[in-house]
């Protein structure tokens, strides 16, 4: 009596029970693919179409490793394309159930992104980009929390507990080691979540210690939270979840006082601090010429950096602009135009003539000492060009300082300086084709790590986003997008982006993101970890638990240590 | 096979056999299983598919006459011609649908038929279930040439039914394996699933 796989007959296929437990449930066979198609998998009769969404983890088993691979597309098939033209009697239950599965039958698209080896265990042969595809008739499942654990790895201080796979319970992890060496994007449209997935994510870098951040919080809702109108609730900022680690830095104090906002710093930025390179930067928004705005050049030139916007603006009068024009040899009507323009920045309250603090040495310091640095812009934030003029100026200063640092180090002198990620918002405006090569942004996101400074980039409108410098982002983050070239950029030079960009249309508007790049192995879709709950604050705050601040001067040298140490070198007789 | 649960019983012995089926002669008229069934026979043992039932003279060269043109009831006629019940005699033809080798059932045709005089036995309710645990008799059926074959194969299907524990499941994997089989003769298929339908 060895007929078959069962003497009664009553189940339809072998049933894997012993592969369960490795394994999610079974899906069905390999039929068809290609390694730049990805696979078609026949759905066993039991698995529905219906139960199967793209984006789905897959595991494939070959003979010798197995795949790993995400849904990308699901069909239905049959095997005679006459089914269609005279469809059978299917009001009968019972061959309506013979012919699903049988003669019609689901498939599904699967892209094996990773390959394993078949034996987890050594961590030498952890998960590589798949090069070839499992043969005809490999068995699928669904993928278990062990395979997304061997490929996204555990949750641990390198690893960070970002969301969980669409219609799974397993937690996802990015590593963010890897995350902060590269530029970093977050995209979506408005409302779909962006400022939730940056929220985790900076959370994510703060207990993880490897790098601080400098966040120009445009709306004022990281450093001390905002109202989560969703929810009905308030989502708390990064100073109240870690307030020893976090420091707030304001433009608008009284924005701050009113919202009961806690700051440590106020920000006042002297004229003298503006160089004629951020007036470039603004010249869309302040509506400039290229004449007009590169007349600033002129007048540094003639005044010097430290005077040449407060002299400029001093001027009364045409006859007097007029006169200038001649003496520096520029078109008058665009110094008229430029005199007017920059006379409006007089309406900001925090450039003042000569600031007591220098912004981006304080900013320096609050880094060095292993901080983070929220800046608020309270109503400044609603200004474009505020928020351009002050994030670019701030940045630059705090480049040029990583920079030397960077340089000294390689000289063999002084120490590495801790890595920094800045964290902008409404980007394109910054990196857009025409501004992107003046901007400092441009520069630091084209240069990648190599003065320890990264970009976080949101944005709504990526398509706007020079490409050179989308290129260089390294993990990408994006919610909900519908705009055609909105998509196209954000995919563009990823390997499978045809395949992606079903998935990324598909998103819901909420909690999902697609989330590809350097922090990750493939692309995956996730369902974005709760942000806003009492629950969740103890979680994100408990994990955060085991975070140690780096020793001061243990890893890095402060701005006091390297002033000390460089008038110990110039006077090496007073040591 | 008996349908009934009855034991298995002698029905007759083969009297033509080739490499697809066999032909049994009846010892009683009117005796022969019913169409689909299951029966065994040689040793080792072959198994069929009754696939055609025939009563018919012994004698091919005399022709049956009616001969109740004057009678009242059919039993009548017998009654008056007692030597009626001997000259015709019941025959059926069963399409060979696997054999059983090292005591492992075979669905696929044995190296030779079974021999002619060989005692053709109707299957218990257990030795169907048994046999008709795979379903690769199916496609011999299928292919096996007669007009009727998809008659032969539907009775075949719901007698086997009644002997499996889960008559409905086993219908399913039963009706699944002919679509495959039948992936692209849907109309066939469909006129199968109808007559098999529970």
């Amino acid at each position: 009596m060895t007929g078959g796989p069962n003497q009664n007959g009553d189940t339809s296929g072998p049933a894997p029970d012993s592969l369960m437990d490795s394994h999610g449930a079974a899906l069905g066979l390999v039929v068809d693919g290609s390694l730049s198609q990805g696979v078609e998998v026949r759905l066993d009769p039991s698995a529905s179409v219906e139960d199967v969404k793209v984006g789905a983890f897959v595991t494939i088993r070959g003979d010798n490793n197995n795949f790993f691979g995400v849904v990308t597309d699901v069909s239905l098939g049959t095997t005679d394309p006459r089914l269609k033209h005279t469809p059978p009697p299917v009001d009968n239950p019972f061959i309506a159930q013979v012919m699903s599965g049988a003669v019609a039958y689901g498939t599904i698209s699967v892209l094996p992104n990773l390959i394993m080896p078949a034996v987890i265990g050594d961590d030498q042969q952890g998960p590589s980009a798949a090069k070839t595809i499992p043969p005809h008739f490999s068995r699928a499942y669904v993928a278990s929390q062990r395979d997304v654990e061997a490929v996204f790895g555990k949750e641990d201080q390198r690893h960070f507990w970002i969301g969980s796979p669409l219609d799974m319970e397993h937690k996802l992890c990015i590593d963010l080691e890897e995350m902060v060496k590269r530029s970093i994007g977050v995209f979506g449209k408005s409302g779909t979540g962006k400022t939730f997935l940056t929220r985790l994510l900076l959370v994510g870098i703060l207990q993880q210690g490897q790098a601080s951040t400098l966040i120009f919080d445009m709306h004022s809702e990281y450093g001390w939270g905002a109202a989560d109108p969703e929810n009905h609730r308030f989502a708390k900022g990064l100073k109240q979840l870690f307030p020893a680690q976090v420091s707030t830095f304001t433009l608008d104090e009284d924005s701050s006082r009113r919202r009961q906002s806690p700051f440590d710093e106020v920000v006042r930025i002297g004229y003298g601090e503006i160089e004629p390179e951020d007036i470039e930067m603004l010249r869309e928004t302040l509506n400039l010429s290229e004449v007009a705005a590169s007349a600033a050049f002129n007048l540094q030139q003639k005044f010097g950096q430290r005077h040449w916007m407060s002299k400029f603006l001093a001027l009364d009068g045409r006859d007097s602009i007029f006169e200038m024009a001649n003496e520096i040899q520029v078109q008058p009507n665009a110094l008229g135009a430029l005199h007017n323009r920059l006379n409006r920045l007089k309406r900001f309250d925090f450039l003042v003539e000569s600031a007591n603090q220098d912004a981006a040495n304080r900013v320096v310091e609050h880094l060095d000492q292993g901080r983070h640095v929220v800046l608020e812009f309270g109503k400044y934030g609603r200004d474009l060009t505020a928020y351009m003029l002050v994030s670019n100026l701030l940045t630059r200063r705090i480049h040029n300082q990583y920079v030397d640092r960077k340089e000294e180090v390689e000289g063999g002198q002084g120490r590495d300086p801790r890595p920094l990620v800045i964290v902008i918002e409404e980007a394109h405006k910054f990196l857009s084709q025409s501004v992107a090569s003046h901007t400092i942004f441009g520069t630091i996101a084209r240069e990648l790590r190599k003065y320890n400074v990264t970009l976080m980039v949101i944005d709504q409108r990526p398509s706007g986003i020079d490409s050179e410098v989308m290129s260089q982002v390294g993990t990408r983050l994006t919610c909900l997008l519908d705009n055609e070239r909105d998509i196209e950029a954000v995919l563009e030079g990823t390997p499978g982006s045809r395949q992606l960009r079903t998935v990324l249309a598909r998103l819901e508007p909420k909690q999902q993101a697609l989330i590809f790049g350097h922090a990750l192995p493939m692309p995956v879709v996730i369902h974005t970890r709760e942000y806003g709950s009492t629950n969740s604050y103890e979680q994100l705050s408990r994990s955060a638990a085991g975070w140690t601040p780096p020793a001061p001067g243990d890893a890095m040298e402060t701005q006091k240590e390297r002033l000390d140490r460089e008038i110990s070198e110039l006077f090496p007789e007073d040591g | 096979m008996t349908l009934d649960g009855s034991r298995p019983r002698r029905v007759g012995e083969v009297v033509e056999a080739n490499s697809a089926s066999f032909t049994a002669q009846c010892y009683n008229l009117y005796d022969a299983p019913p169409l689909g069934c299951i029966v065994r026979t040689g040793s080792p043992e072959v198994y069929g598919v009754v696939c055609r039932i025939a009563t018919e003279p012994l004698d091919s060269s005399r022709p049956v006459l009616a001969r109740g043109e004057n009678a009242e009831t059919e039993e009548e006629v017998f009654r008056d011609n007692p030597q009626l019940t001997r000259l015709l005699t019941s025959r059926f033809e069963a399409l060979i649908a696997g054999h059983r080798e090292q005591d492992t059932d075979r669905q696929y045709l044995p190296g030779l038929p079974p021999p002619v005089h060989s005692f053709v036995y109707t299957c218990d309710p257990a030795e169907v279930a048994r046999f008709t645990s795979q379903l690769d008799l199916l496609r011999l059926l299928l292919n096996s040439g007669p007009p009727m074959a998809d008659e032969v194969l539907s009775a075949c299907l719901r007698g086997a039914a009644a002997t499996h524990t889960d008559p409905k499941a086993f219908m399913l994997r039963a009706g699944k394996a002919l679509a495959v089989e039948l992936a692209g003769d849907l109309p066939r298929l469909n006129s199968i699933l109808k007559k098999v339908s529970p």
